[in-house]
């Protein structure tokens, strides 16, 4: 048999159909809702009357759309109120286990999923939100999709899809200080752009990947959609299975053998081959910080700037011109020293308990900057109960900084917690598109800890100099 | 759905490359429960000034746009979040296809499931296009061409399975849904690792 990378051996195993002319109907192991994207497909099952497959691999929880204020609020928005309700409807009616808002399970659903130990190593996990290749952290084949393919999945469990090209992202070598998983990854989609992982689904390897934890990983295979990736993925080992074990959903006992002999058999054959690779040395990274209005236009934090008069392609200097414009940023300066309003630390890409741990560590004994706003969001329920054991939330206040309920928040701004027009943020969310933290607002995408020195600051900052 | 029948149209152009569905849609409309009523906020913020009054200069606000139903785009169209909403509100306002050298995967798949053509054309046809940006072209699906104003016929590429279902206004699950007994009988082979009901 030919060898197979890890990408190829989960999709074999979850082939229920080949038909010639359509596309492979492919199982799908775990579904995980909330919501934004599901209303209109459970709309669609009570139209046609289709009950939902298997409720019994299907969960749904409320992220999106709510208030990070006190549980006791009700929700002001009441068209955002409306739709939490309407999930709550959808979820009793159906038969689906709903983390809702007054579950001490709650929380953004690629936090939950892993945190649970529902995400487990080689499965398909689907999800109506395109960060879902978070749970690839694990080994398993999770991508985004829309709602009419929410739709098809919570009516068969399964989906048509076409086969995506395998891409090897090698990370050799060793992070130095100040340097983390985020500056990986936001160096990766700077290097290949954001459509330099289109039809393909990633493979992070590597050294310096081995080394991350789980929480790191889940911050690198988040963001693979940024470079335009469907999934992204890292083969399990120890690291993974120490994370599983004992977790809510884990198998236990003899299953649990079971399941990590199978898990084993998981990670790509000695000599496969992928169709690109891509090549980082991470002793070479620096912390990095985008500057425009998309993923990949980052930068190292010290270098400059860059200048559209330098681009060739017309479209190209076109393109980085608008985003100068939008971010009322000058050409050919660094970042370095730029003024912040508010920083927002959380999202599903760094809201995890050792992103708050980074952060608080930094901010112990320091104050936020008066002109600045800081956020510090927890993306769940328990990894805020865990922040709170620890006296994280205490350094976060005692900085000055607001210490949140678990939710999507400032990452898309649906539920108020958002930037004013003309605002800058440092944030460790996942995009920085025009008007994604509010209409007019502009974002810095970074690390944890290169959010936490702007707080302190009230400017873009390389942490490295505030570090011992 | 209804059948994806030939048709021409006046193209209306946005000559921007990765143009992501928060702009498409910003995720302040994200809030409905059911697909109506997006059309309006269609590039809503590019579209509408501050007080809610249309930007003149904005390519739909023009008055040669009304009943336009191909967009002509940049290059990696549709990236970003996985919104339905965005093939939902390009529709609602009118649109049947959208041209460009590339699309992101995740909007590519909605808008094949919504009666939205995506269509990637060669690079050296595209720039062709955004350099006459009112150019009045003829989609025909079913031959896979488009035929531009001076009567070139460019082919484009569409996978059959996609193709055959917009030509018959049919939607997939049907076809997953017939694919039951082979959907049993993997379940049968392969016991679930989790039970989220227990």
């Amino acid at each position: 048999m030919k060898p197979r990378t890890i990408i190829e051996k989960i999709w074999d195993n979850h082939i229920v159909a080949e038909r010639p002319g359509v596309p492979t109907l492919l199982y799908i192991d775990l579904h995980l809702t909330h919501e934004v994207t599901s209303p209109q497909a459970f709309e669609g099952l009570r139209q046609r009357g289709l009950k939902v497959r298997r409720p019994d691999l299907t969960v749904a929880t409320t992220d999106h759309s709510i208030p990070t204020t006190p549980r006791s609020f009700p929700i002001v928005d009441k068209i955002a109120a409306a739709q939490v309700a309407q999930l709550e409807t959808n979820c009793k009616e159906f038969g689906i286990r709903c983390f809702g808002l007054a579950s001490e399970k709650q929380g953004i659903v690629h936090v939950i999923g892993p945190e649970l130990g529902l995400t487990q190593p080689g499965m398909t996990v689907v999800c109506g939100d395109s960060h879902t290749a978070t749970h690839g952290a694990l080994g398993a084949l999770a991508f985004g999709i829309g709602t009419s393919e929410v739709e098809h999945v919570l009516a068969s469990q399964c989906l048509l899809q076409k086969r995506s090209k395998t891409y090897e992202v090698r990370v050799d070598g060793a992070l130095k200080p100040g340097v983390s998983a985020k500056d990986i990854i936001l160096s990766l989609i700077a290097r290949v752009g954001i459509g330099g992982g289109t039809g393909c689904i990633f493979e992070y390897r590597g050294a310096a990947v081995r080394g991350l934890s789980m929480d790191e990983r889940m911050t690198v295979c988040n963001m693979s959609i940024e470079a335009g990736a469907r999934a992204g993925l890292v083969a399990p080992d120890d690291t993974t299975y120490q994370y599983v074990a004992g977790r809510h959903y884990a198998p236990k006992g003899a299953a649990w053998d079971a399941a990590v002999a199978r898990w084993r058999q998981l990670p790509g054959d000695e000599g496969a081959a992928y169709d690109k690779s891509i090549l980082i040395d991470a002793s070479t990274l620096e912390p990095m910080i985008t500057f425009g209005t998309n993923p990949g236009m980052g930068i190292p934090i010290t270098a400059a700037v860059p200048d559209p008069s330098k681009l060739s392609d017309p479209v190209e200097r076109d393109s980085l011109s608008r985003a100068l414009r939008y971010m009322d940023l000058a050409p050919g300066k660094p970042l370095l020293g730029h003024a912040v309003n508010v920083v927002f630390i959380g999202s599903c890409t760094n809201s995890r308990i050792s992103d708050l741990r980074t952060a608080a560590r930094f901010l112990k004994g320091r104050k936020v900057h008066p002109s600045v706003r800081v956020m510090v969001v927890p993306g769940s329920q328990q990894v805020k109960a865990q922040a709170q054991a620890e006296g994280l939330d205490q350094i976060f206040r005692d900085a000055g900084a607001d210490w949140r309920e678990a939710g999507c928040s400032m990452c898309i701004a649906m539920n108020g917690d958002q930037l004013q027009p003309g605002e800058y943020s440092v944030s460790t969310s996942n995009r920085n598109f025009e008007g994604r933290q509010g209409k007019g607002g502009r974002t810095f995408l970074a690390s944890p800890l290169t959010a936490a020195a702007a707080a302190v600051t009230g400017q873009v900052t390389d942490v490295r100099e505030l570090m011992q | 759905m209804t059948k994806f029948t030939a048709f021409q149209s006046r193209l209306v152009t946005i000559p921007i490359d990765n143009i992501d569905t928060d702009q498409i849609i910003p995720a302040r409309f994200l809030k409905v429960i059911t697909k109506d009523g997006l059309g309006d906020a269609l590039f809503c913020d590019w579209r509408y000034d501050a007080e809610g009054n249309p930007k003149p200069d904005f390519v739909l606000n023009k008055p040669e746009s009304k009943a336009c139903q191909i967009l002509l785009a940049g290059d990696n169209f549709g990236c970003g979040s996985s919104r339905e909403h965005a093939p939902w509100a390009l529709t609602q306002y009118g649109f049947r296809a959208v041209i460009s050298t590339s699309f992101a995967d995740i909007f590519r798949a909605n808008s094949l499931k919504n009666s939205l053509l995506p269509i990637v054309l060669p690079r050296d046809i595209h720039a062709e296009l955004l350099k006459n940006p009112g150019g009045t072209v003829k989609v025909d699906l079913a031959a896979q061409t488009l035929t531009l104003a001076d009567g070139r016929a460019v082919e484009f590429p569409v996978d059959e399975f996609s193709k055959h279902c917009l030509l018959e206004g049919i939607d997939e699950l049907g076809y997953i849904l017939q694919q039951e007994p082979a959907i049993a009988a993997f379940e049968r082979e392969h016991p679930a690792a989790i039970n989220v009901l227990a």
